[in-house]
């Protein structure tokens, strides 16, 4: 009996069969398993930075090689008062989106009495709700 | 003061070949970013674990039992609970998976192409000999070796080369370039050995069991034109990408072909050289006995048998063994530990080679100077460059010579 055909190339989903993981269970190294998810989550995120910085400094290099740019026009350039502005409303819009979790904790330390969600569950179980005005 | 550091060597040096995937900028800049990140977990992160040991954990061990850690693995118990042995280990077992992950993400977008160049070299190949009645071994199934997702083996299309070609992608970036640019140090390690201590050795046959994608067997082949070369292995895939990898190179007499080191498809003393690299320790512990027969077996009386390990742990001081012993524990090598307590001395004697035939000897990968940073031997301060233990291509060569056969 032939074992059944394997697929063809083309049929397969190279970034599912990328992140296929090892036979062998993992160790766990660091006390906490969530942290440890998170250290793997970030490493390969500076992993992904490392890459995008690079591309830049081809992108760099090349515009120099070209004479697009000359060497240090990027050292020397100094962003006129317009520049500054949109660049100080990307760059607060940037830290307020990577440490949103933080602020939703600051936001959530002035409504301290908030029931849960479960708590509302019960709660809209209620038959004795009044009704609206 | 601190020696500069010495420039890392990046995967562009890498040496291609017909069936070497292609990697893009950003892919290229991925291993790199990998192999930087080897490299100072190595040299930076690696020595606070010795650190640690020395500062803290060996103290607090010594106070709690009024004696020294006895082995490796009370050296492991008490270290595992130690902060920076914690993130110095799973630093580097992300970096082994983020490698996987990198290099199966190169291969698999190209897959259809990379196979159509292996077929178009590998097609009525009489030098491609594949067994599909040739079975995994156990100790081949049981996990996948050093984290690599489907081992050595898995088939994932017909005809498939990936896994070979994931592995071969990777090797440059998990040893930060130190087995070379074909990642063939080793095997050319041991044709510069016997070109200096056997003189005028010119074997005929040569056989290298567990090739995995022939890259420590090209270099014999290359050293020794005139020799038949069988390569063997248990696993298709690597054997079909090792065959177009070697024809590629120009190498056309190695024959690859599946079969299992426990019953070589060869006839009596019908090799003058049999080598394997970095192999026994995928191995088991009913199968190293049973293919070191095989080994004297085929070999023929008066042939040479060669086999590079990292070292062995008799006589190693504990922590040291206890460092080399991370990637049993900690990157899918489950008879690693074992197999470096085993008296290989004694293994080849059971095996059938006379008494006092064993030899052994250091071995350093051959590589090209200009281009990659030398091989680091022992530990050292913190000013210079760590042994990476466990990755390090410095090894422990054992063999031995066949008697030759009596009057």
């Amino acid at each position: 009996m032939n074992p059944p055909r394997l697929p063809e190339p083309a049929e397969l989903d190279p970034v599912a069969l990328a992140n296929r993981r090892a036979k062998g269970k993992r160790p766990q190294f660091l006390d906490d398993p969530a942290l440890e998810r998170v250290l793997s989550i970030t490493l390969a995120v500076a992993g992904e930075l490392s890459v995008a910085r690079e591309r830049i400094d081809t992108l760099e290099r090349l515009l120099v090689q070209r004479g697009v740019l000359a060497a240090g026009d990027i050292e020397a350039f100094a962003p006129d008062s317009a520049a500054l502005a949109a660049r100080d409303a990307w760059g607060r819009e940037y830290i307020a989106r990577i440490l949103r979790i933080v602020e939703h904790d600051v936001q959530a330390m002035s409504d301290a009495a908030e029931p849960t969600v479960e708590q509302w569950m019960d709660k809209l179980d209620d038959h004795d709700e009044p009704a609206p005005p | 003061m601190s020696s500069a550091p010495v420039a890392t060597p990046s995967w562009r040096q890498v040496g291609q070949h017909a069936v070497f995937p292609q990697a893009t900028h950003d892919e290229v800049a991925r291993f790199d970013f990998l192999t930087r990140l080897n490299v100072h977990l190595s040299q930076k992160v690696l020595p606070g674990v010795r650190q640690a040991w020395q500062t803290r954990v060996e103290p607090a061990f010594k106070a709690e039992h009024g004696r020294p850690a006895a082995d490796r693995h009370e050296v492991r118990r008490a270290m595992q609970r130690d902060l920076h042995y914690q993130l110095w280990s799973t630093l580097r077992r992300n970096s082994m998976e983020m490698r996987q992950q990198a290099g199966r993400s190169v291969v698999f977008r190209q897959l259809a192409a990379l196979r159509d160049k292996a077929d178009a070299l590998n097609d009525g190949a009489a030098t491609l000999k594949l067994d599909p009645g040739i079975e995994q071994p156990r100790y081949q199934r049981a996990v996948d070796i050093h984290c690599m997702p489907g081992s050595y083996h898995a088939e994932v299309v017909e005809r498939d080369i990936a896994a070979g070609a994931n592995y071969d992608a990777g090797l440059f970036v998990t040893t930060a370039g130190m087995l070379g640019r074909y990642a063939d140090g080793g095997g050319q390690a041991i044709a510069e050995w016997l070109a200096q201590h056997r003189p005028g050795f010119k074997p005929r046959r040569i056989l290298d069991i567990g090739c995995t994608i022939g890259h420590n067997i090209v270099p014999l082949a290359q050293a020794f034109p005139d020799a038949q070369v069988v390569a063997i292995d248990t696993a298709a895939t690597v054997l079909r990408y090792a065959h177009a990898r070697a024809k590629s190179l120009g190498v056309h007499n190695i024959e690859f072909r599946q079969a299992a080191g426990e019953a070589v498809p060869a006839a009596d003393n019908s090799f003058d050289l049999v080598t394997t690299a970095m192999f026994w320790h995928e191995t088991s512990t009913t199968a190293m006995p049973r293919i070191m027969r095989e080994v004297y077996r085929v070999l023929a009386p008066g042939g040479v048998t060669l086999h590079l390990e990292q070292p062995q742990y008799a006589g190693m001081d504990p922590f040291e063994a206890f460092m080399r012993d991370w990637d049993a524990y900690n990157n899918n090598e489950p008879f690693w530990t074992r197999m470096h307590e085993a008296d290989l001395d004694r293994l080849l004697t059971e095996s059938g080679f006379a008494p006092g035939a064993y030899f052994e000897t250091v071995m350093q990968a051959k590589v090209d100077r200009t281009l990659f940073p030398p091989p680091i031997i022992g530990g050292g301060s913190e000013d210079t460059r760590q042994e990476d233990f466990g990755r390090t291509p410095t090894w422990t060569a054992f063999g031995a010579t066949k008697a030759a056969a009596a009057g």
